[in-house]
């Protein structure tokens, strides 16, 4: 493990003292952890452990109620919300109910992605192509999501989180609804897109998705870090 | 901006009731601002009509010398709002009935005595065509001696003023009215619109999407919506004016004529106003919406 000082100079996300409450209830007490750039992190726990909370803290899906999260520089406790956008194009994230738009097709919801950013059509069509290639659905490009199975919906949100070349994937329960067949393809495009250098952070309870590499595991247990594993 | 103008035409296809109850809605508007204020164009242009050919006969009392008629119009000429004084003797009166009566000429042929009176025929000066300087010259004329009396229908003017003052007023708070109605149900049909694709835009929000990305197609779409309702609208009511002055015409000649429509830049105007209610109508509801 690199002296305590490296890793606070890699680090890309930074979580100090962070809470979260919903009124009275807290969902996350005073967490502080950090995130290097290139690391591939699991956040595991019980269900209500507060994993998909802390993962929408980091792109603002919900606004911290304490402490600092600074990400890529990007102080969110002071961020306006006109930055919002630039801050979520940093991440690429995989839902585990794939929130793809049943009304367009698999090429158009990636397409999407590609066009917020303000590419050129021509451009977008090749990297879709590019995309769907990558993660074996350049067949189904024109099919809508609810006619696709569950793995492959969440191919294609794979292609969707990485169209607009994030920094970091955060996937929440990426293989939570896939049999395990279907669980292992998913995991061996985050495992791509880490080894080109990216971070990925996954929030699971899938022990056995833990256990196929070993990389830093962020222990999370009634909204409290118990424990951190791994290098 | 393609891909906006793409984004904005897929989301009238999807949704082809919400898109034809705001265009409805919209040409239904335009169409009731639009036939009042077609009705006080025209109104305005009789008006303004008469009102510049106001002629006032000034009959003189009967036997009256040729020096009497020459100080009259002396005195007529001298009056402020005065623009000309045409004498008309009784003789040419009766030569310009027989012309107007040509049926019933005969009728005149029979007649012993001339019973019509002398006459001058004043025309007020351009400027000076307000119902109450009419009535200050008519009033001075009928004071002059030899003057045994002033006609310029007054009280037809007096009403027809009062009536198109009243329907203007009323056509404006109809009209602003419309306009607001307008406005509110395009903001809550792109509200409803907005509510059936929260998820839509809640995951464009997470990949990324500017609030001017979301909003740009919905603005378009708006737009293009007024656009159309407006066409629509005037289409119909040219349709409704035409049917109208084709039967005017039968019954009335080339009178009928004198109704016009719009000219081609207020029907310009008229579909930007449109398209100004669909753009209103849907940053009202995105302001709400994207604040939420």
């Amino acid at each position: 493990m690199p002296p305590r000082e490296d890793r606070e100079n890699q680090a890309l996300i930074r979580l100090f003292h962070v809470s979260k409450r919903y009124g009275a209830k807290a969902a996350l007490s005073d967490i502080t952890i950090d995130f290097e750039k290139g690391e591939f992190a699991f956040i595991t726990g019980p269900s209500g452990a507060g994993k998909t909370t802390l993962l929408k803290l980091l792109y603002l899906g919900e606004a911290l109620t304490e402490g600092q999260i600074l990400v890529d520089g990007m102080n969110l406790a002071r961020i306006n919300r006109r930055t919002v956008p630039m801050l979520r194009r940093k991440f690429g994230i995989v839902f585990q109910d794939y929130k793809l738009i049943a009304s367009m097709t698999v090429f158009r919801n990636i397409a999407l992605v590609l066009e917020a950013q303000g590419k050129r059509p021509r451009l977008v069509a090749k990297k879709v192509r590019s995309l769907l290639r990558n993660v074996g659905m350049e067949d189904r490009e024109n099919a809508l999501p609810p006619s696709l199975s569950g793995g492959e919906q969440q191919r294609v949100a794979i292609a969707r989180a990485m169209a607009g070349e994030p920094r970091i994937i955060l996937a929440d329960e990426p293989t939570g609804s896939l049999d395990p067949e279907a669980a292992d393809a998913i995991f061996e495009l985050l495992k791509d897109f880490h080894a080109r250098g990216g971070t990925v952070i996954i929030a699971t309870h899938d022990r056995s998705l833990i256990r196929k590499a070993a990389h830093r595991v962020v222990h999370l247990k009634q909204g409290r870090c118990v424990a951190i594993e791994g290098n | 901006m393609k891909v906006y103008f793409k984004r904005a035409f897929d989301d009238i296809l999807a949704n082809v009731f919400l898109t034809a109850i705001t265009v409805g809605t919209i040409a239904l508007a335009i169409l009731i601002a639009c036939a009042f204020a077609l009705f006080f164009v025209n109104a305005g242009h009789m008006l303004n009509a008469w009102e510049k050919g106001v002629r006032m006969m000034v009959y003189l009392k009967p036997h009256t010398s040729e020096a009497a008629r020459l100080d009259t119009r002396y005195r007529l000429t001298r009056i402020d709002g005065v623009k000309k004084v045409v004498f008309v003797s009784r003789q040419e009166a009766l030569a310009r009935l027989k012309q107007q009566m040509p049926g019933r000429a005969g009728l005149l042929d029979d007649l012993r005595e001339n019973p019509l009176p002398d006459a001058f025929e004043v025309t007020v000066v351009p400027g000076s065509q307000a119902e109450a300087v009419i009535e200050l010259i008519a009033r001075r004329i009928s004071s002059l001696p030899g003057v045994d009396d002033v006609e310029y229908g007054k009280r037809w003017l007096r009403r027809f003023a009062q009536l198109i003052n009243l329907f203007r007023l009323a056509g404006f708070a109809v009209g602003g009215l419309l306009f607001m109605a307008a406005v509110f149900i395009v903001a809550n049909t792109v509200r409803l619109v907005l509510y059936s694709r929260r998820e839509e835009i809640e995951i464009m929000r997470l990949v990324g999407a500017t609030d001017r990305f979301i909003k740009i197609p919905f603005y378009l779409e708006g737009t293009i919506l007024g656009a159309v309702g407006a066409v629509i609208g005037l289409a119909v009511l040219f349709a409704g004016y035409w049917t109208f002055v084709s039967r005017l015409q039968q019954e009335l000649g080339d009178g009928a004529k004198l109704i016009g429509f719009f000219s081609p830049s207020v029907c310009l105007a008229i579909v930007a106003a449109g398209m100004l209610v669909g753009w209103l109508g849907c940053l009202i509801s995105l302001k709400q919406f994207m604040k939420a």
